[in-house]
């Protein structure tokens, strides 16, 4: 028994962050926060050159076999520097096309998922806090009929995987789909309004299960996320305080803000064990799994919204500004809060899933 | 990473079950009788289930760090109800001390007899002066002849009633700058020269005392560790008296304790738990729990792999604390009008309720933690008046 990360997995980390600091550093996410909503194509290539999006796709369809733990390690530095990527809503997708789809759909999509040549998302939420299976309203089979909110990067999607009525199903882009960019907060990640209008739909023939299992991977990548971004606050505010001076010191010379600045850290930190953990129990610990993930959700994204505030107020006017970067981990921060479902929901899931 | 058990596992659990089924509830029945939990846990340590990290010649089992097995063993023997072997009070902190500090001699006559409950500990650190200041304490040892002979008063000191021992900070070289003239003592608090004076506590218990020195006697050999260096000693006192594993089965147990409550009264006629309000909360916590149990975990595999755990090292007090305060206020919440009642059926949460602040000041002060995490873990700049040394 060991909680660590191997030495592979380690690697990983130091070859993606090598890539995010080459090609992802702060001025470039400003370039693209401020630009037309697109993701950056380039460094999503090297991503996916890079393997990320093949890491949970299985070896004999082009992929690396691995599992959600290294995935989701990924996703953590991909929100540590708020890339702007549409790793999340693909990869997620990826995860419900291996675990629901066919072995048709799956020989003809995983390849190209995996190797980034087709761009996927997950098409889940219709308002009023639908997100979940059994919540869903739409419905169709072969042809798909309604609309799906908050899809994200469904513009410049290939594939939609829609939670329906009765189950996932499968829409290419093209006939019967019209997408409309939302206003988002988070201009990293956009988000778009999906309209089906008799769309040809293949149903994906995933049990109740697999489907719930698909969701939970989800929610893990965006609590991974929420981490990242938490942890980068953290150290972000930290460092201000260490060569910001006001009276003479470096304001982190300063009890006050000293001890903010030590309460945000003991909130982020501890969360780090419970995403592994939920990462980790989706892979081994199957019926801890879909408690462990509501849980990471839910506690994650909380503390990350709350950091970024905290983050503000410790960079004080400066940090109000739209020329620094606490309002693009603010943003993203109300993405992983909201997407899924309110952490409330989460953890009265939870409280029912412990048997509470 | 690999936190299950794996099927080598099940023989071991096996045996630790065995163990248990042959060894406890004890054979007259009578599972409070201090006998029998010290048989027991005597066996337990026969058998290399209960002080795994004490070498086997000061009486522990001398066992190879393994998270899987201490793990199955914590499991089984809180299924089975059975000793934990825990040291009580602030005497758990004096074997790890004796284990990183201590002469050959020292272990071998303090630490076997703390093991079996023979020799009880208190803390003696804070005095009504030296509180978060703690180095600017006052109390004095000088050697006289072949003994330290001790004047002054310490306070705060859990248990000192009940305590048979205390480990000791005293000032021994007055001439020396303030964290240099201290030492760190072992004292047999039952001669004439001491007196405990119990003080009541805001819950009305008599938990913590005052302790008075008058030229009262140690041997020179009962020095922990070089004569002015006792601040060093100290502070991997504070370590372990900050460090995760034995707060976290606490905080499970609270836990517990706390969806027992929340399950068995009634709130606008329906079980608390079912209160979508309590309910969240509960989750919340259960959340910030979670973190904690695995946090703690990783922690520890990075201690056994000599790896560098990074910030939260500084953190599991501070977390810990936070907790409680939170499972008592929800607590608080589900008791409801019973909350001022101290005979009622909320008595045990309303002095958990008080308890909890206690942990805000016992083993350093929150505002103590947080400059410890600020300064060692943040990086940020010490305190002009000294911060957290």
């Amino acid at each position: 028994m060991n909680f660590l990360l191997s030495d592979e997995q380690l690697a990983l980390l130091d070859a993606l962050r090598g890539l995010l600091q080459d090609k992802c550093d702060p001025r470039h996410v400003h370039e693209i926060f401020d630009g037309d909503g697109s993701y950056d194509a380039g460094l999503w290539q090297a991503i996916c050159e890079m393997g990320i999006p093949a890491i949970m796709v299985p070896e004999e369809l082009g992929g690396l076999g691995l599992k959600l733990i290294d995935l989701a390690i990924a996703a953590e530095l991909v929100g540590e520097y708020a890339a702007p990527v549409p790793l999340f809503g693909h990869c997620a997708a990826t995860i419900a096309v291996a675990l629901c789809g066919s072995a048709a759909q799956r020989e003809r999509w995983l390849p190209k998922l995996a190797s980034g040549e087709a761009l996927a998302t997950l098409a889940l939420g219709e308002g009023d806090s639908r997100w979940l299976p059994g919540e869903w309203e739409i419905a169709g089979e072969a042809r798909l009929n309604g609309k799906k909110r908050f899809v994200p990067h469904g513009l410049e999607a290939d594939l939609f995987i829609v939670g329906t009525a009765s189950g996932l199903v499968l829409v290419e882009k093209g006939e019967g789909v019209a997408v409309e960019r939302l206003d988002g907060a988070d201009r990293t990640r956009s988000l778009d309004t999906v309209t089906f209008a008799d769309a040809p739909a293949e149903p994906m023939p995933g049990d109740e299960a697999s489907v719930a299992r698909s969701i939970d991977a989800a929610a893990v990548l965006l609590a991974a996320d929420a981490f990242g971004g938490a942890n980068h606050c953290v150290e972000m505010s930290v460092e201000y305080a260490k060569v910001r001076e006001q009276y003479g010191a470096p304001i982190g010379s300063f009890q006050g803000l000293k001890h903010q600045l030590s309460n945000m850290a003991l909130a982020v930190e501890p969360g780090r064990g419970l995403y592994w953990y939920a990462a980790h129990a989706w892979d081994e610990l199957p019926e801890k799994a879909r408690h462990a993930a509501a849980q990471a959700k839910a506690h994650l994204t909380d503390i990350y919204l709350q950091a970024t505030r905290d983050t503000v107020e410790a960079h004080g006017g400066i940090g109000f500004t739209w020329e620094h970067d606490t309002h693009i981990y603010m943003k993203r921060a109300m993405l992983d809060w909201a997407w899924l479902g309110q952490p409330e929901k989460h953890r009265l899931r939870a409280a029912d899933l412990a048997g509470w | 990473m690999d936190l299950g058990f794996g099927p080598e596992f099940d023989g071991f659990r096996a045996e630790v079950k065995q163990f248990l089924a042959e060894n406890w509830p004890p054979a007259d029945g009578d599972y409070k009788s201090k006998e029998n939990e010290r048989r027991f846990v005597l066996a337990a340590i026969d058998r290399g289930y209960l002080h795994r990290a004490v070498p086997k010649r000061f009486g522990g089992s001398e066992q190879a760090p393994d998270i899987a097995r201490a793990e199955i063993i914590r499991e089984e023997f809180t299924k089975a109800r059975a000793p934990s072997g825990r040291i009580p009070g602030t005497g758990k902190l004096v074997v790890p001390t004796l284990l990183e500090w201590g002469t050959e001699e020292q272990c071998a006559e303090f630490i076997a007899r703390t093991l079996t409950g023979e020799m009880r500990w208190a803390q003696g650190f804070s005095e009504p002066n030296a509180g978060s200041d703690l180095a600017s304490l006052r109390t004095r040892a000088e050697l006289v002849g072949d003994e330290w002979v001790i004047n002054g008063q310490k306070i705060w000191s859990t248990g000192a009633d009940r305590a048979t021992h205390m480990f000791m900070l005293v000032r021994t070289e007055p001439d020396a700058g303030k964290h240099d003239g201290i030492s760190y003592l072992l004292v047999d608090l039952r001669q004439p020269g001491v007196t405990v004076r119990p003080l009541q506590q805001m819950t009305r218990l008599p938990e913590f005392c005052e302790v008075f020195f008058d030229d009262a006697r140690t041997p020179a050999g009962n020095l922990v560790g070089e004569r002015g260096k006792g601040w060093y000693v100290t502070r991997s006192t504070l370590k372990h008296e900050r460090s995760g594993i034995g707060g976290l089965t606490w905080s499970l147990s609270m836990m517990r304790d706390l969806l027992k409550l929340a399950r068995e009264t009634q709130r606008n006629g329906k079980p608390a738990i079912e209160d979508p309000r309590i309910r969240t909360e509960l989750a919340a916590i259960d959340g910030q729990l979670m973190s904690l149990t695995y946090s703690t975990y990783r922690a520890t595999s990075h201690a056994v792999h000599d790896r560098d755990v990074g910030s939260f090292s500084t953190m599991p007090k501070l977390y810990m604390t936070d907790l409680a305060q939170r499972i008592g206020k929800l607590a608080r919440d589900i008791v409801g009008d019973d909350f001022v009642d101290m005979s009622g059926p909320g008595k045990k949460w309303i002095e958990r309720f008080m308890i909890s602040l206690s942990m805000s000041i016992a083993g350093g002060t929150s505002n103590i933690q947080r400059n410890l995490i600020a300064e060692r873990s943040l990086g940020l700049p010490r305190d002009a008046r000294g911060g957290s040394k």
